[in-house]
C-alpha cells in the first residue's frame, strides 16, 4: 500500500508532471523523427537534466523512453519509416492497411497495444525489479562478472545483424572503457600523451556521435529520398471486433516484450520482431500478415512498449542495461549520484516507486497525445532534413561540450560519428558498443577483483553455483544465434 | 531478394582486395595490432602492487578476441560475400568536409562561428538555397541555443572572437 501511494506521488507534484508531459512530448516528436529516437534523444537532454533534482531527471529520461518507443509507430504506419528501429515490425502490416485508406485504424491499433503493453510492463516491472534486487544480494564480485558476461553474450542475437560482428562492437565498447588511468593501478592505458583522456572516454560523446552524427552522415546519403506520407483524418479507436481479435496477441506480446526486455543488452528491436512473428505463428489468418493486418500490428507495438519496462528492471536492480535507452538511463543515475542496485530498493523506495508511477503515467499520457495528436506528430516528418539536422548538430556539439566543458568531447563525438557511420554501413550494430562502454568497467573491475578473491585461480568460478549458471546461459546465449540461423536455413 | 544476391555476385568478382570484407577486415585488424603493441608500451606493475592482473592485460585479451573474430567473418565472408555498398554521394564527403571545417574554425576563430559555419554550409549542400532558411538555422537557431546553454545551465563556451564579445 506505501509503494502505491509511492507510486502515485509524481500524480500530486506539479513539477512532476510538467517533467512528465515535456518528457511524453519530446519523446513523441523524437520517436517520429526517422534517425532520431528515444537513445539519441536522451543523451542530447541528458546534460539538461543537470538543471533538474534526480528524480525529475530520471522520470524526464524515462517518459522520453516510454513515448519514444510509441512513436516510431506513427512514421511507420504513415511514411512505411520506422521512426525507431523498434517500430520496423510495425511497418510490414501498418503501411499496408494505411494504404488501404485506414491509417486512422492501424495508429488506433498501434496506440492501445503499444499502452496495453507499456502498462504490463510498468506492473512487471514493479513485481519483478525488488524481487531481482533482493537475489542481487547473493551477487559478489565473481556474480556480477558473470552476469556482465552474460549482458554481453546476450549482444549476439541483438537484432539481425551478424552475431559475430555484434560481439565484435561489444568488444570494441569495452575496449573504450578502458581507455584512461586503470582504476585499480592509475597506469595510463591508451591516453597517447593526452591528458585529458586520463578521464576516460565519456558516455556522451561516444552515444551522441554514434547515434546522432553518424545518421547525420548517413542521411547525406539519402537526399534524392521522397517520403510519400499518407494522409490520415483521425486515430480511430479499434472496433469491438478487432479487440475481439487481438487481446490475446496483445497480452502475449506484452509477455515477451516484458521477457524480452528483462534480458540484459535486449531491448525493443528484438521484442517487435519476435513478438510480430509469434503473432504471425499463433494467428487463425497468417495469410493476412504483410497486407495489413491488425494483429501484426499489435504484436509488433505491444511487444516493443513492454520491453521499456522490463529492460528498466536490471538497469535499476543490478545496474545493467537492458537496452541501448537504459544505458542513457543508468548514465543519467550516476551522474545524479544515484547508484542502481540493491541498495536503492532498500535505501530510496520513494525515488524508484516514483519512477515506476511515472513510467505508468507516462504510457497514459502518450496514449492521450497519440491519440488526439498523431495528426500533428505525423507533420513533423514534413521538416526537411537540410533544416532538421544542421540545427541537432548545434544541439549536439552543445550539449556534449557542456557535460565536462571540454572541446576534446567534442572531437571524440565527431570522430565517432564517422566511425559509426562506416560500422552501420557495413552491418555492425552501434548498439552494442553502447553496451560495452557501459558494462567494460562492470566486467573488468569484476573479473580482477573475483582473481583477487581466488588468489589467481580461474577454476575458483567454477565453485559459484550462479556463476556457473551465467556462464551456461552465456554459452547458450552465443549459439543459440547459430541454431536459429541453421533452423531458418532449413 | 534478387538484387541482394546480384549485389554479392558482383562483390565476388572483384579482386579480394578490392572486396569490402577483406577491406573491412583489414582495417580493424590493423587497428587493433597497432594498439596490441601499444599495449605493451604500458608500465607493468610490481607484484607487490599487483592486484588480479596487469593492467595492460585485460585489453589485450580484448584486442585479440577482436583480431580472431574479424578473421572468422572475414572466413565466412569469403563463402558467402558481402553485398557490394553504394558508391557514396559527393553530399556525404562535403558532409564530411564540414565536421573537418568545424574542428578548423573551432579551434583557430570561435566555437559558435563554427557551428554557424558548419550549418550554413550543410544546409546549403544538402539543398537549402533560400536565404532566410540558411539564417535561420545558421544564426538564429545557434544563438537560441547558445543563449539557453549559457544561462539555463550557466555554460560558459571555449574563447573565440564572438564569444570573446559576448563575454566581454
Amino acid at each position: 500500500m506505501d509503494n502505491l501511494l509511492l507510486m502515485m506521488a509524481p500524480l500530486f507534484s506539479s513539477k512532476l508532471l510538467l517533467v512528465l508531459f515535456f518528457g511524453t512530448l519530446f519523446g513523441l516528436i523524437l520517436g517520429v523523427l526517422p534517425g532520431l529516437g528515444p537513445t539519441t534523444g536522451g543523451a542530447l537532454i541528458l546534460p539538461f537534466t543537470m538543471t533538474l533534482d534526480p528524480l525529475s531527471a530520471i522520470v524526464l529520461l524515462t517518459s522520453i523512453y516510454c513515448a519514444g518507443t510509441y512513436g516510431g509507430a506513427i512514421t511507420a504506419v504513415l511514411i512505411n519509416t520506422p521512426g525507431t528501429p523498434a517500430a520496423a515490425a510495425t511497418c510490414l502490416d501498418g503501411y499496408p492497411l494505411a494504404q488501404k485508406g485506414e491509417a486512422g485504424r492501424a495508429l488506433g491499433m498501434a496506440t492501445v497495444s503499444s499502452t496495453v503493453g507499456g502498462i504490463f510492463s510498468v506492473i512487471i516491472l514493479v513485481f519483478f525489479a525488488p524481487i531481482l534486487a533482493q537475489l542481487a544480494y547473493e551477487f559478489g564480485q565473481p556474480e556480477y562478472f558473470a552476469l556482465a558476461i552474460f549482458g554481453l553474450t546476450m549482444l549476439a542475437s541483438i537484432g539481425e545483424g551478424s552475431p559475430i560482428k555484434n560481439l565484435i562492437a561489444g568488444a570494441f565498447g569495452i575496449l573504450i572503457s578502458t581507455v584512461g588511468k586503470d582504476f585499480m593501478t592509475s597506469i595510463d592505458r591508451f591516453t597517447f600523451g593526452i591528458n585529458e583522456l586520463t578521464e576516460g572516454i565519456g558516455f556522451i560523446p561516444v552515444v551522441v556521435g554514434l547515434f546522432a552524427m553518424s545518421e547525420m552522415l548517413t542521411q547525406s546519403t539519402l537526399l534524392d529520398q521522397v517520403f510519400k506520407r499518407i494522409a490520415l483524418k483521425a486515430v480511430k479507436l479499434p472496433s469491438a471486433l478487432d479487440y475481439k481479435k487481438t487481446w490475446v496477441t496483445i497480452l502475449r506480446s506484452s509477455g515477451i516484450g516484458s521477457f524480452i526486455g528483462v534480458l540484459p543488452a535486449e531491448g525493443g528491436t528484438v521484442a517487435s520482431l519476435i513478438g510480430y512473428s509469434e503473432a504471425k505463428r499463433w494467428s487463425k489468418n497468417p495469410e493476412e500478415f504483410g497486407k495489413g493486418s491488425v494483429e501484426g500490428i499489435a504484436g509488433a507495438e505491444a511487444a516493443n512498449n513492454a520491453a521499456t519496462g522490463g529492460a528498466m528492471v536490471p538497469t535499476l536492480a543490478l545496474g545493467i542495461p537492458g537496452s541501448a535507452t537504459t544505458a542513457v538511463i543508468l548514465t543519467g543515475l550516476i551522474i545524479h549520484g544515484v547508484r542502481p542496485g540493491p541498495d536503492l530498493f532498500r535505501e530510496q523506495p520513494d525515488f524508484l516507486y516514483g519512477i515506476f508511477g511515472a513510467m505508468l503515467i507516462a504510457n497514459i499520457l502518450f496514449f492521450i497525445f497519440g491519440f488526439f495528436g498523431a495528426k500533428i506528430f505525423a507533420r513533423i516528418t514534413l521538416v526537411p532534413n537540410k533544416l532538421l539536422w544542421p540545427m541537432i548538430f548545434a544541439v549536439s556539439v552543445c550539449g556534449t561540450y557542456s557535460l565536462s566543458q571540454s572541446m576534446l568531447d567534442v572531437w571524440i563525438m565527431l570522430l565517432f560519428g564517422v566511425i559509426g557511420f562506416f560500422m552501420r554501413r557495413y552491418g555492425f550494430s552501434v548498439v552494442p558498443v553502447i553496451i560495452g562502454l557501459i558494462l567494460g568497467e562492470l566486467v573488468e573491475g569484476t573479473l580482477r577483483q573475483s582473481l583477487v578473491i581466488f588468489e589467481g585461480n580461474w577454476l575458483q568460478f567454477l565453485t559459484r553455483p550462479i556463476a556457473v549458471t551465467f556462464f551456461i546461459l552465456s554459452f547458450i546465449a552465443l549459439i543459440f544465434p547459430l541454431l536459429r540461423k541453421k533452423r531458418s536455413n532449413e | 531478394m534478387k538484387n541482394v544476391q546480384k549485389q554479392k555476385r558482383a562483390n565476388k568478382s572483384l579482386p579480394f582486395f578490392f572486396r569490402d570484407e577483406f577491406k573491412v577486415s583489414f582495417v580493424i585488424i590493423f587497428i587493433s595490432v597497432a594498439l596490441l603493441i601499444t599495449t605493451f608500451t604500458f608500465d607493468i606493475v610490481p607484484p607487490i602492487l599487483n592486484r588480479g592482473i596487469q593492467p595492460a592485460t585485460f585489453p589485450k585479451a580484448l584486442l585479440v578476441l577482436i583480431i580472431v573474430m574479424t578473421l572468422l567473418i572475414y572466413y565466412l565472408a569469403t563463402k558467402n560475400p558481402w553485398k557490394v555498398q553504394k558508391k557514396l554521394p559527393k553530399s556525404f564527403f562535403l558532409t564530411l568536409l564540414s565536421f573537418f571545417i568545424f574542428v578548423v574554425i573551432s579551434k583557430t576563430l570561435d566555437f559558435f562561428l563554427a557551428i554557424s559555419a558548419l550549418s550554413i554550409f550543410v544546409s546549403y549542400y544538402w539543398g537549402e538555397k533560400r536565404i532566410f532558411y540558411l539564417l535561420l538555422v545558421g544564426i538564429i537557431f545557434p544563438v537560441i541555443v547558445f543563449v539557453f546553454f549559457e544561462t539555463i545551465l550557466g555554460l560558459r563556451f571555449p574563447p573565440g572572437i564572438i564569444t570573446n564579445i559576448y563575454y566581454s
